[in-house]
């Protein structure tokens, strides 16, 4: 019993985090700026964040994660961290010879008021930053928002320091991948090449944290959206924002920066949400939708058909990111399945909108919360006072899962005690497949294990 | 590649006149894998089981330390919780105080602790919060203790944390005595009970019939750290993190300490042995005034001791020996690079290592100090490479340069060691294997064997 402490009453906490469904921005930066090729992630602040992203992130991807940090001591705090970035700069070009720098701020320099502005473009002047290398940054104070913050803040950044428009515009429609993992990014790229539209992702982790094993350390792997193609962003006609969450600020700024109208729709998971998907690259890059497509599809629901009996009713308690949240509490309501409780740390109006249409007609019952003290405790108590059938989440479910014996299906960030999250995708309807059938593996297992022999299923 | 002024922290053995240099603040901009201070705290304080540890910040540095060790308890675990004041913008204009007072209450109202430890991150100092007054105040209203650790995590290195969690136990010391105390009673110092290694261990010394008063901290419980200075003598393993509380107990209340490592077998039976030789001869008063005499000369009745002590050796060396030979064939001649936390782990490792027939040719960590690399420096084997505070870059390349086998260290470097295809073993605070005593011994083995021997680096190309 993990989390023997957790009743099923509820007390009333007003200043009090228990078990949080979230962390702080940086972790968010530091991941999209691995999306960008060539890119070393950089922390300003005290060593430990940098510390602790790399290590959360490595053991979720089990890949190796590069990120410099500043390394704030005692003075820094005092006398401002202007200095340790500047030699930062010069030791990380020496040493580790990026292409781009992508600073982000931690709680730390932004309470003592570091101004990045000033003290990179003062670097730049003073000749730290050697010819056609650059250096970028976003602010990231961990006291706002959370991690998905700092992801979207720094996928605003490549728009404020890359994307440009040119004269021309080209017939190129651009993806602004939300947090979702390398595999789910590499799914969407293979649907849009089915579809042949002409397409700039980004930020794109794929072969990045999803790197095969050579007997070679690279520092930076091959993959990430280039720079150039960063650039070519402001010339493209159209931008399709996945994840209103962690995309819908980097699309309004390249609207307002490069005129590239734009659409925010939720990450393509679940029938529907690919459905809309593929809708709309269709449009914006005015291409039919290919019968490889339109098969992929027909196997999805054929799928769901052939399995209906075993998702329906069946009670589901979820938490993570909204943009996650969403479309994956829609899945599910696709396949008859009951999303009871549905807990995020990221406040958001949107969030609570959506689950308010998506759940109050057909689950009135259902419970939701978003922002402060939407944590995983608040999440166990409502799980103690009546029970789910199935829990999906990040690894911290586990301890939830064990003392409540319910299946769990890992979803979501950080996934430190499974593998395979960044290989296979739960995007498109072949995500959406592989998600159906992780679902029904997890439900079928554990009626198999507990139910009484005569129960015992023996063909489907 | 390589930085000049990293020059000092590298070195070739028996190639060069200098010593490692140690404990040097790493460059700003460095890809280091060190942690913070308020890292060094919290992993030495938070295997405390019946007290509450609420980290007051915003929610990251609760996040990333929810049940960072998997130490394991074997009684209540309000310590594998995560708690926070998830300090907001406001918070950091208007001030946490409030905030970190309600919270203590929600929590103390809840969980009725035996003790609660509060601590500061990185923008506490700057919020200009009083931690202190708080916990103060509350401490009156609850009648319990409520400890700052004042821990912000600029404020040095990840070692400067272990030395504010000393001063934070020193101030529960002292304050109970209740528990019955034998007067061959010991308490051990810097073991956190991973994958239940405390266990091990204090079976052993119970076999021997020496009592373990306090845990520090795996399995740890507040009681047991009040009456931990009515202990005759505290066994101080990992050095780094909790030596500075041994020399405060040594100074406060003449409780004398000794050094030991629970790695590999020589380490393991000398830290059975000097225990034992501890407790049957004189000791220094604390006064510096002669001696005192021991424990058995006063006709306490520990003669047994030492030959229960070797008794227990005999007996574990009898299993393990044999069981270790076909590793040992296996492994003959192959090479290992370590790259870990602290100087004390280092050196067991090399001496473990040599045991099963592998040398070590890379030896790094991230906190020791230049004392401590002259130890090791001792240990290792000519031209072993010696480095303090490494990164990927250099690591990766001191691989290539030794042709290493296998790789040793923590979360960081375990995918760098594969991307390379070399076999990894994980020696930090995540692993589940228990690597102390003669039984971890047997488990070190294996899993050496296993990953080095592992027939997927065959397919690297």
């Amino acid at each position: 019993m993990l989390l023997r402490h957790t009743t099923a009453k509820e007390i009333d906490r007003q200043a009090l985090t228990i078990n949080p469904a979230k962390t702080c921005q940086p972790v968010g930066a530091m991941y999209a700026a691995l999306g960008l090729h060539g890119a070393l992630p950089h922390s300003h602040g005290s060593q430990g964040c940098c510390s602790y992203h790399r290590s959360a992130l490595t053991r979720h991807f089990k890949e190796p994660v590069m990120a410099a940090t500043s390394s704030f001591s005692e003075g820094s705090s005092v006398f401002g961290g202007s200095s340790n970035l500047v030699s930062a700069i010069e030791t990380i070009f020496t040493v580790y010879d990026p292409d781009v720098i992508a600073v982000h701020t931690t709680c730390l320099s932004e309470t003592i008021g570091d101004d990045l502005t000033q003290i990179i473009s003062k670097a730049n002047e003073d000749g730290k930053i050697p010819e056609g290398k650059k250096v970028i940054y976003c602010n990231t104070p961990s006291y706002v928002g959370t991690h998905i913050t700092g992801y979207s803040n720094q996928v605003s950044a490549f728009i404020k320091f890359f994307a440009t428009a040119t004269p021309k515009k080209r017939n190129v429609v651009n993806l602004i991948a939300g947090w979702m993992e390398p595999s789910d990014m590499r799914e969407i790229k293979r649907l849009a090449k089915v579809m042949e539209a002409r397409t700039i992702m980004f930020p794109d982790m794929s072969g990045v944290l999803d790197a095969p094993l050579t007997g070679k350390f690279a520092m930076y792997p091959k993959g990430g959206t280039t720079q150039a193609d960063l650039i070519a962003a402001g010339d493209s006609k159209f931008t399709i924002g996945l994840g209103a969450y962690s995309t819908e600020d980097a699309c309004v700024k390249l609207e307002n920066k490069c005129r590239v109208r734009f659409e925010v729709i939720e990450i393509p998971i679940g029938l529907k949400a690919t459905d809309r998907f593929i809708t709309s690259l269709s449009r914006h890059a005015n291409l039919p939708v290919p019968d490889e497509i339109t098969e992929e599809r027909g196997r999805l629901v054929d799928l769901i058909a052939d399995n209906h009996k075993y998702f329906y009713g069946k009670r589901v308690a979820l938490y993570g990111d909204p943009d996650t949240l969403i479309p994956l509490t829609e899945f599910l309501l696709t396949m008859d399945m009951k999303p009871v409780y549905i807990v995020t740390g990221t406040l958001g109006k949107h969030f609570d909108e959506m689950m308010r249409d998506l759940l109050g007609e057909k689950i009135p019952k259902a419970k939701f919360k978003s922002g402060e003290r939407a944590d995983m405790f608040q999440l166990h108590q409502w799980i103690k006072q009546e029970p789910v059938d199935l829990l999906i989440g990040n690894t911290y479910g586990k301890y939830i899962a064990r003392d409540e014996n319910i299946p769990f299906l890992r979803y979501g960030f950080p996934i430190a005690d499974r593998a395979g999250h960044n290989f296979f995708p739960k995007t498109g309807y072949v995500g959406a497949t592989n998600l159906a059938i992780q679902i029904l593996e997890k439900l079928l297992d554990h009626t198999d294990r507990t139910c009484p022999e005569a129960k015992v299923e023996w063909q489907m | 590649m390589f930085l000049e002024e990293r020059q000092t922290q590298i070195l070739t053995k028996g190639k060069e006149q200098r010593h490692l240099e140690g404990g040097k603040a790493s460059a700003a901009g460095s890809v280091s894998q060190r942690a913070c201070v308020f890292c060094g705290s919290r992993v030495v304080l938070y295997p405390i089981a019946d007290a509450l540890h609420l980290v007051h910040g915003p929610i990251g540095c609760a996040a990333y330390t929810w049940d960072i060790r998997g130490a394991m308890s074997s009684g209540p675990e309000l310590h594998r919780n995560s708690f926070s004041t998830d300090l907001r913008e406001r918070h950091v204009v208007f001030g946490g105080e409030k905030q970190l007072y309600n919270a203590l209450i929600e929590l103390i109202d809840k969980y009725e602790p035996k003790a609660a430890f509060v601590y500061s991150t990185c923008i506490v100092g700057v919020i200009g919060d009083d931690v202190q007054s708080v916990c103060r105040q509350i401490e009156k209203l609850k009648g319990i203790p409520v400890i700052p650790v004042e821990a912000e995590g600029f404020q040095g290195t990840k070692k400067d944390g272990y030395k504010i969690a000393c001063e934070a136990m020193a101030t529960l010391i002292g304050t109970d005595e209740t528990k019955e105390v034998s007067p061959f009673s010991i308490n051990i110092l810097g073991d956190f009970n991973l994958a239940g290694e405390l266990w091990i261990l204090k079976e052993y010394y119970e076999r021997m019939g020496i009592q373990v008063l306090a845990s520090i901290t795996g399995d740890g419980r507040v009681k047991d750290i009040q009456n931990a200075h009515r202990a005759a003598l505290n066994v101080v393993q990992c050095s780094g993190s909790m030596l500075h509380l041994a020399k405060i107990m040594k100074e406060q209340y003449g409780t004398p300490f000794m050094k030991v490592s629970y790695f590999g077998i020589e380490d393991m039976s000398d830290a059975l042995y000097e225990v034992a030789k501890f407790f049957t001869s004189p000791q220094p008063l604390p006064t510096g005034e002669g001696l005192s005499p021991s424990p058995v000369e006063r006709g306490l009745g520990g003669e047994v001791l030492m030959e229960r002590a070797q008794e227990l050796v005999k007996d574990e060396l009898t299993r393990l020996l044999p069981a270790l030979e076909p590793y040992k064939r296996a492994l003959q001649g192959k090479k290992a690079a370590i790259y870990v936390g602290g100087a004390f782990k280092a050196i067991s490792l090399v001496k473990a290592l040599r045991l099963i027939g592998v040398k070590t040719v890379i030896a790094g960590t991230q906190t020791g100090n230049s004392e401590d690399y002259k130890l090791l420096e001792t240990i290792c084997d000519d031209g072993c490479i010696l480095v303090d505070d490494s990164n990927p870059v250099e690591l990766s390349e001191f691989v290539k340069q030794t042709g290493a086998d296998l790789f040793i260290g923590g979360v960081k470097e375990r995918p760098i060691a594969y991307k390379l295809g070399i076999g990894f073993c994980d020696h930090n605070h995540e692993r589940k294997l228990a690597l102390a005593g003669y039984e971890g011994m047997l488990n070190f083995a294996r899993e050496v064997y296993e990953t080095v021997c592992s027939p997927v680096w065959r397919f690297v190309k």
